[in-house]
């Protein structure tokens, strides 16, 4: 092999190796955006997630029951499905609703696990009632729940739309 | 990902990102298509090494080209598929890197091999390495198919910390050999012998993470706080002291500076991500600095270390000191002979560095063969390795896969400290692999393992939200919903505890 052909050989090897790396980076970089995006739906996904996790402790939260209550909601339009966080730490988290009990706070088991330094560990939960309306019940926080500037003391019946604010927090439910 | 582009441009301006239900339309990014060109691309570099090696040293394309890229292609394709199954939104990367360093190590110690009588000791273990590398893909495709979710090992938390220990334990009780210089690592069965510690880095790892997610409160909360440190209680010290005092007893029996390193840096930084409190980390300099003072000056095998990172040269002078090795010196001088850009794959003479040229030393014939330039490209890929297992970290939603995967990234990077470090001279050298590239059965496989958990994680963490089953109107196989197995209340209740 000549000499030309091996220092041509030898260069262009460290390219490749650097081309793979600046390749990598870039992905990277086409991934930050991704995983901000992943971050946020994996926020979305965590309410799932710890929901299904919680849902040993949840008396309602039984998969059946779920279920049931999945397809009551489905025959039902004009119910809500989401509920979304506007404000806060979480904002932009979406949360999809199928009849099961929703829990707020600070406790890692939470469906919606509130960053907020003024949240309780066991804040709240939005739970469908007896009739499916949905419902917003305090867990005697210490900062309290208000329902559109109203301290919570009982369970509530939520509507569309009306801000739920805990702590720095703002949830409300959405068709 | 262009769908990805597509969802970013049509958002509104306002303040909320994610228009609802995006997850409902079911084409949440995957980035599967891109690991698979990245992994066509880490497959090509390898092979156009192996063909600079076979024309700079032979003159001719190497013989066993095919055969090499087929091996190493269908291994890696056998992985990816797997990883497509059963972790369709695991992280891009990770494997292309994994991929790409284990190649580059093959390629290398061919090139050693190839240096025949010119090097000590010296019989071929291209073949070995590239059945090991079988063996470790192998493992990561078992590991990616059987742990189902990462927060199942969190169960095991203490039967893990058991098994470590053993692991850690037994080469002490098995007979060190002449060969072994000094280091009892093996645990040898006949001509078969394995390196527990490999192993024992990620179960202690999955240990540290079951253990810190539950004490972390107690350790981060009961302190009081004194010259602008937080000072833990008496008590709380106590899991630092025990991994303090085992790192001691590993470097004094088992005279193996670099395990012992890895494994109490691992818990302390560890201990600091979960805890959030610098003290930790001037506690573990310390302890560190004060365990290794007092066994160093005890240990002579210990000792030698030490001065041979002192005074490198010192071997070759007219008078070598008796407690010291020429191995630094050695590979300080190949990287030095490979200057800036190397001197070309195969054209070194790698073989000058005399012992352990293709295991603990293979940093050093990468530098004198590609130089500094290649040398920073390597670095740069483990960095990448050990950036997207911090970027898993940051993803992971549940406290153990957020410590799970800093644990593990941060023990592949600090085995790449300790090597590199070592290599070139900046800390004492301990005999520890580079992991991918270094010659060793134990290390491939236990790496691979490493990676594939990280994988794991990133999958349950990028994995976008899924519509519970009554969405999808079939069970969409249990699989896809990453909490809902059988598992998942216990280790909810883990949490709270």
């Amino acid at each position: 092999m000549s000499d030309l052909t091996l220092t041509v050989m030898r260069l262009g090897f460290l390219a490749v190796l650097w081309l793979f790396v600046i390749v990598a980076v870039q992905v990277i970089r086409s991934d930050l955006f991704t995983t901000k995006g992943a971050a946020r739906s994996g926020h979305r996904a965590a309410p799932t997630a710890p929901a299904a996790a919680g849902q040993g402790r949840q008396p309602q939260g039984q998969p059946a029951a779920a279920q049931q209550q999945q397809q009551q909601a489905r025959q039902r339009r004009g119910q809500p499905t989401h509920l979304v966080v506007t404000q806060g730490s979480l904002a932009g988290t979406t949360v999809a609703l199928h009849g099961q009990t929703v829990t707020l706070g600070r406790a890692h088991d939470s469906t919606i696990v509130l960053d907020d330094d003024y949240a309780s560990s066991r804040h709240a939960r939005i739970y469908p009632d007896q009739a499916g309306q949905w419902t917003v019940e305090d867990l005697g926080s210490t900062n309290g729940t208000y329902l559109d500037r109203q301290r919570l003391t009982t369970p509530t019946p939520l509507q569309i739309g009306v801000p739920i604010r805990i702590g720095r927090t703002v949830i409300e439910l959405r068709k | 990902m262009s769908t990805f582009d597509v969802s970013r441009g049509s958002t509104p301006t306002t303040g909320r990102r994610r228009a609802v239900g995006r997850s409902a339309t079911g084409d949440a990014p995957n980035r599967r298509n891109t690991e698979l060109l990245m992994l066509a691309f880490a497959l090509a570099i390898p092979m156009l090494a192996y063909a600079n090696v076979g024309l700079a040293m032979d003159g001719s394309l190497p013989v066993g080209m095919l055969k090499f890229g087929l091996g190493m292609a269908v291994l890696a394709l056998a992985a990816h598929l797997a990883v497509r199954r059963f972790a369709p939104y695991a992280d891009p990367l990770l494997l292309p890197l994994a991929t790409l360093l284990n190649g580059l190590g093959v390629v290398m110690i061919w090139r050693l091999d190839k240096a025949g009588k010119l090097l000590r000791l010296n019989f071929p273990a291209a073949g070995n390495q590239l059945m090991w590398s079988g063996l470790g893909v192998a493992m990561f495709i078992g590991v990616v198919i059987l742990l189902k979710d990462h927060r199942i090992l969190q169960r095991y938390t203490y039967i893990s910390m058991v098994v470590a220990l053993v692991l850690l334990a037994a080469p002490a009780f098995f007979p060190s050999r002449p060969e072994d210089y000094g280091a009892k690592i093996w645990i040898r069965f006949g001509s078969f012998s394995i390196q527990p510690g490999e192993f024992a880095k990620i179960i202690l790892t999955v240990f540290f993470a079951g253990f810190l997610m539950v004490k972390k409160d107690a350790l981060a909360l009961a302190s009081r706080k004194f010259m602008g440190l937080y000072l833990p209680r008496g008590r709380d010290l106590g899991p630092i002291v025990v991994v303090w005092l085992l790192s001691i007893l590993i470097l004094v029996f088992e005279t193996d500076l670099g395990t012992s390193f890895l494994f109490f840096g691992l818990f302390v930084v560890m201990l600091y991500v979960a805890t959030e409190r610098t003290s930790w980390i001037v506690f573990g300099l310390t302890m560190s600095l004060g365990g290794a003072a007092v066994v160093a000056s005890a240990e002579p095998h210990v000792k030698t270390r030490i001065n041979a990172w002192l005074d490198p040269m010192a071997a070759f002078g007219p008078k070598p000191p008796s407690q010291s090795s020429e191995q630094i010196g050695q590979t300080l001088m190949s990287l030095g002979s490979g200057g800036t850009i190397g001197t070309g794959l195969g054209q070194g003479r790698s073989w000058l560095i005399q012992f352990a040229a293709k295991s603990d030393f293979i940093l050093g014939s990468f530098g004198e063969e590609l130089g500094l330039t290649g040398l920073m490209a390597l670095f740069m890929v483990y960095g990448l390795v050990v950036q997207r297992g911090l970027r898993t970290s940051l993803a992971a939603r549940d406290p153990f896969g957020k410590l799970l995967a800093v644990g593990l990234s941060s023990a592949f990077a600090l085995q790449v400290f300790v090597v590199a470090g070592g290599v070139t001279g900046l800390i004492p050298l301990t005999g520890m692999t580079m992991p991918f590239l270094a010659q060793g059965g134990s290390s491939v496989v236990a790496n691979w393992a490493l990676i594939a958990i990280l994988m794991k994680i990133s999958d349950t963490a990028r994995r976008p939200a899924v519509e519970p089953a009554a969405a999808i109107p079939e069970p969409a196989g249990p699989g896809r919903l990453p909490a809902t197995g059988p598992g998942a209340p216990d280790e909810s209740r883990g949490a709270t505890s």
